[in-house]
């Protein structure tokens, strides 16, 4: 099935074809994504960028795929200066861009709140991000940034370590990835484990998946360590904040031991899970995965505004 | 279609029989109150009678409770929140004191107004103009996901939407 005027709320959404076609769009769109190759795919296209809860990376790597391809964006940067602020239901703020823009981009502290705007909306919506649900343009670039470096996603051994339940990065990432067929290695403290659900539904597909609390074993024969940030805002209770975020920080000598290809990945930003030491390694992989948001973002952009990318591949 | 209840003295208390209404057989003993918060007796018509037996002996179950109401046909929507709270109860429709329809309770796919989200931070939860829905995900034991926020859930009665 094309993906032209399709929603993109779930990465379950996508089949796993459809994925491969975005991230293989996207390495034949790193170029124009890098300045040296100019495209127009989507001159003419508006893009509505509805960001109620703050970002700089996933909001600016939109804007930058659709300016850097042609098109132009209209954004919602602060819900506090709209007319949200006045009490406007989020239902009538989607079906107002949604008469203006070519397609929206929705990021929203309510999870579920991207799958209500694509039913209202008659253009295409893509989730950037629903409280601690779905982000599945986060998992297709972290996916491009595996691919890349590894040319597989089968066989992979990729070790998800930190903020698993409140961190909406991994959910997406841990279906993607176990429906690839890579064996997951989970490594968080026991009050942030994965969400029962999300658990369940790596089950149900047959996926490896083992805990692994001790960090140094976790990566032993790793490909992938993945590494989130502990959440402050999704913590009640400080003290418990407090004790977790400290006893999760990547120790550099562990690099001693892991494997000549290991990398090591982050969504960002990060506070202080990874050191600053780190980044000189060739193992650091976070910032190429910064960049790939560009290429996946417009790969998918144009796939969905205009059914091709423009670029040969 | 009268029920007959024994009671302890051996003597048959009789529950009349209805000349229009709706009969709710073989629901788990202890849950006839909770299918009454489903079916919203109280805004019933002043002239209907609603008649509850409860802990009566049954062949099939062991112990099961009744619940006629008189007058009302069941809308999907509380048939569905039905089948989910006491899933072996069959409904019998009477019309002029006969059995026009009997049949078993049947959870649909989805569920469609019939639960609220758990989840606090669902946006069903948040004054949208929306209706809750949820996909069966599995059947036994039973659970169904939110089609918005997708948390899972298996426990359902403190979840009806009343």
């Amino acid at each position: 099935m094309s993906l032209k005027g399709r929603d993109v709320i779930s990465i379950r959404d996508l089949s796993r074809s459809e994925i491969l076609e975005v991230l293989n769009a996207a390495r034949h769109l790193i170029p124009v994504a890098e300045g040296k190759k100019r495209v127009t795919t989507l001159e003419g296209k508006l893009l509505a960028l509805a960001f109620f809860e703050p970002s700089t990376r996933t909001r600016l790597s939109f804007e930058t795929a659709m300016q850097r391809m042609g098109g132009q964006t209209i954004t919602i940067a602060d819900p506090s200066v709209s007319s949200v602020a006045k009490g406007e239901s989020l239902s009538d703020t989607v079906r107002m861009l949604s008469c203006y823009a070519d397609a929206l981009v929705l990021r929203h502290p309510h999870e579920g709140a991207s799958r209500l705007a694509a039913q209202v909306s008659d253009k295409p919506v893509i989730n950037a991000g629903d409280g601690a649900g779905q982000h599945p343009t986060q998992t297709l670039l972290d996916l491009a940034t595996m691919l890349e470096r590894f040319d597989t996603l089968s066989g992979l051994k990729v070790v998800l370590m930190g903020d698993l339940r409140y961190g909406r990065t991994v959910h997406s990432l841990a279906h993607a990835l176990g429906s690839f067929g890579a064996e997951l290695v989970l490594s968080s403290p026991s009050s942030l484990r994965l969400p029962e659900e999300v658990r369940h539904d790596l089950d149900q597909m047959g996926a490896k998946v083992r805990e692994e609390e001790h960090l140094e074993r976790a990566i032993k024969d790793a490909d992938v360590l993945y590494v989130t940030r502990i959440q402050k805002e999704r913590f009640g209770d400080l003290a418990e904040y407090a004790r977790v975020s400290g006893s999760y920080r990547f120790d550099p000598a562990l690099l001693q031991k892991v494997k000549s290809t290991f990398i090591v990945m982050h969504p960002l930003p990060r506070v202080a899970e990874i050191p600053p030491e780190v980044d000189r390694t060739p193992h650091a992989a976070y910032f190429r995965q910064a960049f790939l948001a560009v290429p996946v973002r417009m790969a998918l952009l144009s796939l969905i505004l205009s059914g091709r990318t423009g670029v040969r591949g | 279609m009268p029920s007959n209840v024994s009671g302890p003295t051996g003597k048959e208390l009789r529950i009349t029989p209805i000349r229009n209404g709706t009969v709710i057989d073989h629901i788990p003993s202890g849950l006839a109150l909770e299918v009454l918060k489903v079916l919203k007796v109280e805004n019933l018509d002043k002239d209907s009678t609603v008649s509850v037996a409860l802990h009566v002996r049954s062949q099939r179950m062991g112990w099961k409770d009744i619940v006629k109401v008189e007058h009302m046909e069941l809308s999907a929507q509380k048939s569905n929140a039905i089948a989910l709270i006491a899933p072996t109860a069959t409904i019998s429709i009477i019309r002029d004191f006969k059995v026009r329809e009997k049949h078993p309770v049947s959870l649909p796919d989805r569920l469609v107004g019939v639960l609220t989200c758990p989840n606090p931070n669902c946006i069903t939860n948040h004054g949208e103009p929306v209706e809750s829905e949820f996909e069966v995900v599995r059947r036994r034991p039973l659970a169904v996901r939110c089609a918005y926020c997708e948390r899972s859930m298996e426990e359902f009665l403190p979840h009806l939407a009343r």
